[in-house]
């Protein structure tokens, strides 16, 4: 960021709610598929069709609302908003114009530990348009163009943000904090690969210290959190050195080239459409009962913020409890296995640590994981009764995602059990003292490192199984007496 | 004995004891339609081979000892603007001259369901916007009384079809009204129900919080057993209203004893032909004598319905019609440029004068900085109209007033848009209340029917169907069958 100027940004954040069909029809929402196999008259556009309101669009939105802090609209309405496209089977898309579900909400980020509230201005409904394929590069540089209706009527929330953001790092915390709590709540897959989100990005300049704000441009259509970085890193750049060179900022509509790296200009604010919103006289005002939102509240489960506070009280670091309620699969896995393991900090170190890397070289996700938190918690209990070492719990671990079985279960096959039979132990090591004498005379001179030495012989002549502590001692002890 | 001329009820006593058979009756009617609509024009598709299949059908069912329904092996047509899986549906628009729906109307359904044989699809103004028929992009429609006039419209081709006995009933679409008017024109009973007591599902749509599909028939009798099928919720229709629907025939009683008849002053508007005038006067007096109570009584923001309608419609319409650009289905432009030119190209080719002239008047009424001063402003004239019906039916219990200020106009007479418009003063505040309203015949003038029209409260369609049917069985005017001649010298 040039230090001359302040950035000013908004965020509008398009998300596909996680409904079974589609918004106006009993289409399925799932992706993929033949092009064009999910559709129906209603969501292709035929003449004569009519919407019907999915319910669970509105349970979705609310719940997202709710948790956004938003206030929850008693009376709400559908608009049209005219524009020709060939995505748009009606060439309306049905969205909400002046009453959305959704206002006045706020989402609370940190950014280098200093936390600080961003506005959402409003959350409102609507129908997502299909998908186009063409022949060449562009609409307008092909022969031939093909047209995708399977997305077309899959419900999207739209969330608009305050321009409240202040520099790329806020907004990049803000994106991610908003997509964490939206899969937290369960409203939203936010499977950015598929495109399930999509952001508009609002930014303008104005010199440090002003209050004026600058001319903004609208770059349009960002699908993942490094094109939005890239994005913001190019356009405010590009409007610094315009205005540097003592120009104006255009207001314009931009688009995104991922390859290049670069924006460029859709249209300017003269070619702006004009959408001639009206309410849309196919549905019916929506009327929400406050019981209709307090039952959704109820189902409401405990916020990414919320959690973090929580871990964080249980002795956690602030990075290990960002970490752990990164996703909501992780931080309820994390919960389940502390129902069977209280030990929280060595249980965070073995879940951020040897579990993650054993899942990630598995390729799945924390909810497919072979491993249960029960038989975490149960290996970590074996560890912390000295039953196993934690060398061979982590032996035992790897075999648990390689098999599925349980802990207890390896040990005993396998004759892990640790061997902390003081008598046993004690032949072994009078052994190892006999047969290293020159280590113990290091020893007794005082070089520590032999130590280590007599540990591993001993441990060598238990297969690893030896009780390290136990072993400890009665190294000591037997070098001692023989002294 | 003519069959073609009988009203649904003779024709379901004759079907019920196997005088004769749906096939029969469907040959007399297809007879019918060759016959008359080289001269009379109501139908832009006829469905013969289905026709009969449908008959077949029915006539097997019957033979098996099943009981016939009312409408069972009944043959009607339909308004080409509603759906019909596998058939043609036009709209008598060139933009969709050749598309096939690949579903049925709610309507439709219903009326298959109940065993009825469909005809064919009847001639419209193009998109329902218009009301003389002369706005279909493929043909003219004949008044059956005098082949020289119009048939009303939009819904002519329904109108003609029943007036000329080649159909028994026939379902149209009222937006302003589209059904009441033509029905008017041809003689025939034309009921507009309250919006959301038939289902949209498969309309398509000129104006959506206007539109309301209703029964063209031959006798008030037959217009209730059409609304036993047709009416009643539909899941797949957010606007319709979800009430248990009455048996409409219970209203259908000779008694309008000590009922209140209210007569809109505003109704009696200036340039009405005195004949229609005296027509009015007559019903009166009729009512009078059957009964009723009569009394004058005011509608003070009738003046702004006209305009009213012609934002809200033309605002509705411009973002309806925005799907006919030529990429999915129906018409599409031949060697455009590219897409915008396509979708430009497409709908100049594709859409008529009228439909363009309407869609460009909604697309300004809907424009940044002429929404208040259009759209806004008709929807708190909607509202004062509203309040106005209200207030009436507080104290009356249907209101009286012509259907159309002259009888059936002649071809090319109101070749002027806004006279055009004008024509439809008595029956665009009905649409804009959302109430039900009948046309029933009462007269003649000039040689040519003269309809009265009955609006009611909210869900009274019992409340008209009172009053018409005790109207028409005390007159016989419905009697009287049109010669399908004029213009010959």
């Amino acid at each position: 960021m040039p230090e001359n100027y302040e950035m000013v940004c908004g965020v509008e954040t398009h998300v596909e709610l996680a409904t079974r069909t589609k918004i106006f029809c009993g289409c399925t929402t799932e992706f993929g598929g033949e092009q064009n196999t999910h559709v129906c008259p209603v969501c292709s556009g035929l003449p004569g069709v009519l919407p019907v309101l999915n319910r669970e669009v509105v349970n979705l939105a609310i719940k997202a609302g709710l948790a956004l802090n938003c206030e929850i609209a008693a009376f709400s309405k559908f608009d049209r908003k005219n524009y020709y496209y060939p995505d748009l089977p009606k060439n309306f898309q049905t969205s909400q114009y002046d009453l959305p579900i959704c206002k006045n909400g706020w989402v609370e980020i940190s950014v280098e530990g200093t936390p600080k509230k961003i506005g959402i201005t409003r959350a409102h409904m609507e129908e997502d348009a299909g998908k186009l394929v063409h022949a060449g590069e562009t609409i307008t540089t092909s022969d031939e163009s093909y047209i995708d209706y399977n997305r077309t009527g899959v419900p999207l929330l739209e969330i608009v943000s305050e321009p409240d953001l202040r520099s790329i790092p806020e907004v990049l915390a803000y994106l991610e904090q908003l997509v964490q709590i939206l899969e937290y709540i369960e409203v939203s897959d936010c499977r950015m690969e598929q495109g399930s989100v999509r952001f508009d990005i609002n930014v303008s300049l104005r010199a440090a210290g002003s209050r004026e704000l600058g001319t903004r441009t609208e770059i349009k259509n960002l699908n993942s959190f490094s094109s939005v970085r890239r994005c913001l890193e190019y356009e405010v750049a590009r409007q610094a050195a315009v205005l540097d060179a003592g120009e104006q900022v255009l207001q314009e509509t931009r688009t995104w080239d991922e390859g290049k790296g670069i924006t460029l200009s859709l249209r300017s604010k003269e070619e702006a459409h004009d959408y001639r919103y009206f309410p849309e006289p196919d549905l019916v005002p929506l009327v929400i009962e406050r019981d209709w939102v307090e039952a959704i509240r109820a189902t409401l489960p405990e916020l990414p913020a919320a959690r973090r506070a929580r871990l964080q009280a249980l002795g956690l670091s602030e990075y290990d409890a960002r970490v752990l309620t990164s996703s909501k699969g992780l931080a309820d896995f994390f919960d389940k296995a502390l129902g069977g393991f209280d030990e929280a900090k060595i249980l965070a170190n073995w879940l951020m640590g040897d579990f993650l890397r054993l899942l990630n070289a598995q390729q799945v996700s924390i909810k497919e994981s072979p491993v249960q938190p029960e038989q975490l918690a149960e290996l970590l209990n074996l560890m912390e009764q000295g039953m196993i070492s934690g060398k061979i719990a982590k032996n035992v671990l790897e075999e648990m995602f390689a098999t599925g079985k349980n802990p207890e279960a390896i040990v005993k096959e396998r004759g892990l059990t640790q061997i902390s039979d003081e008598a046993e132990l004690l032949r072994i090591v009078t052994d190892v003292i006999a047969a290293h004498p020159q280590s113990v005379e290091d020893f007794r001179a005082g070089k520590e490192r032999a130590l280590g030495f007599l540990v591993g012989q001993v441990m060598k002549a238990t297969r690893g199984q030896a009780n390290p502590a136990l072993v400890n001692k009665l190294l000591k002890d037997g070098m001692a007496e023989g002294g | 004995m003519d069959l073609s001329a009988l009203s649904a009820a003779e024709l379901h006593t004759l079907l019920a004891d196997k005088e004769v058979s749906a096939t029969e009756l469907t040959r007399a009617f297809l007879e019918n339609i060759k016959a008359r609509d080289q001269r009379i024009g109501a139908y832009l598709t006829v469905t013969e081979e289905e026709a009969l299949r449908q008959a077949a059908v029915v006539d097997r069912r019957l033979a098996a000892g099943e009981k016939a329904g009312p409408l069972t092996g009944i043959p009607m047509a339909l308004k080409d603007n509603l759906c019909t899986e596998g058939i043609r549906t036009t709209c008598a628009s060139k933009m969709l001259a050749d598309f096939i729906p690949s579903y049925d109307a709610t309507v439709v359904a219903r009326l298959r369901e109940a065993g009825t044989i469909l005809l064919g699809k009847l001639n419209m103004d193009e998109f329902a916007m218009g009301s003389s028929t002369e706005n279909s992009a493929f043909a003219q429609t004949r008044n059956p009384w005098n082949l020289q006039h119009v048939p009303g419209g939009s819904s002519g081709g329904a109108a003609a079809a029943v007036a000329a006995d080649e159909a028994v009933f026939a379902l149209g679409s009222d937006t302003g009204g589209s059904i009441r008017q033509p029905a008017g024109f041809c003689g025939v009973v034309g009921l507009k129900p309250t919006y959301g007591v038939v289902s949209r599902y498969g309309l398509v749509a000129y104006a959506s919080s206007l539109d309301q599909i209703g029964p063209l028939t031959k006798t008030v009798q037959d217009s209730a057993l059409v609304m036993n099928v047709i009416a009643g919720h539909d899941a797949l229709d957010s606007t319709s209203i979800p009430l248990e629907k009455p048996d409409y025939t219970d209203f259908l009683v000779d008694d309008i004893k000590d009922l209140k008849i209210g007569v809109p002053r505003e109704y009696m508007v200036e340039g009405i032909d005195p004949e229609v005038l005296r027509v009015m006067h007559e019903a009166i007096r009729t009512l009078e004598n059957l009964g009723a109570k009569v009394d004058e009584c005011s509608l003070p923001h009738t003046e702004y319905a006209m305009p009213a309608y012609y934002l809200v419609a033309t605002a509705e319409a411009s973002s309806n019609l925005a799907r006919y650009d030529g990429v999915r289905y129906g018409y599409r432009a031949a060697n455009a440029e590219d897409i915008v030119g396509m979708f430009k190209k497409t709908r100049a080719e594709g859409f008529g004068a009228e439909v363009k002239r309407r869609i460009m008047l909604g697309t300004y009424a809907l424009s940044s900085g002429y929404y208040d001063a259009y759209y806004l402003k008709a929807l708190r004239v909607r509202t004062l109209i509203k309040r106005d019906f209200d207030a009436a039916f507080a104290t009356y219990d249907v209101l009286l007033s012509p259907i159309a200020p002259t009888p059936a106009f002649k071809f090319g007479e109101k070749a002027d848009p806004l006279s055009m418009y004008l024509s439809d003063i008595c029956t665009i505040p009905v649409n804009l209340a959302g109430i039900p309203a009948i046309s029933v015949p009462a007269g003649f003038a000039h040689g040519l029917p003269v309809g009265i029209q009955l609006m009611g409260k909210p869900l009274a369609e019992g409340t008209l169907y009172r009053v018409a049917y005790t109207f028409e069985q005390n007159t016989d005017f419905h009697r009287t069958k049109p010669a399908l001649t004029g213009g010959e010298n």
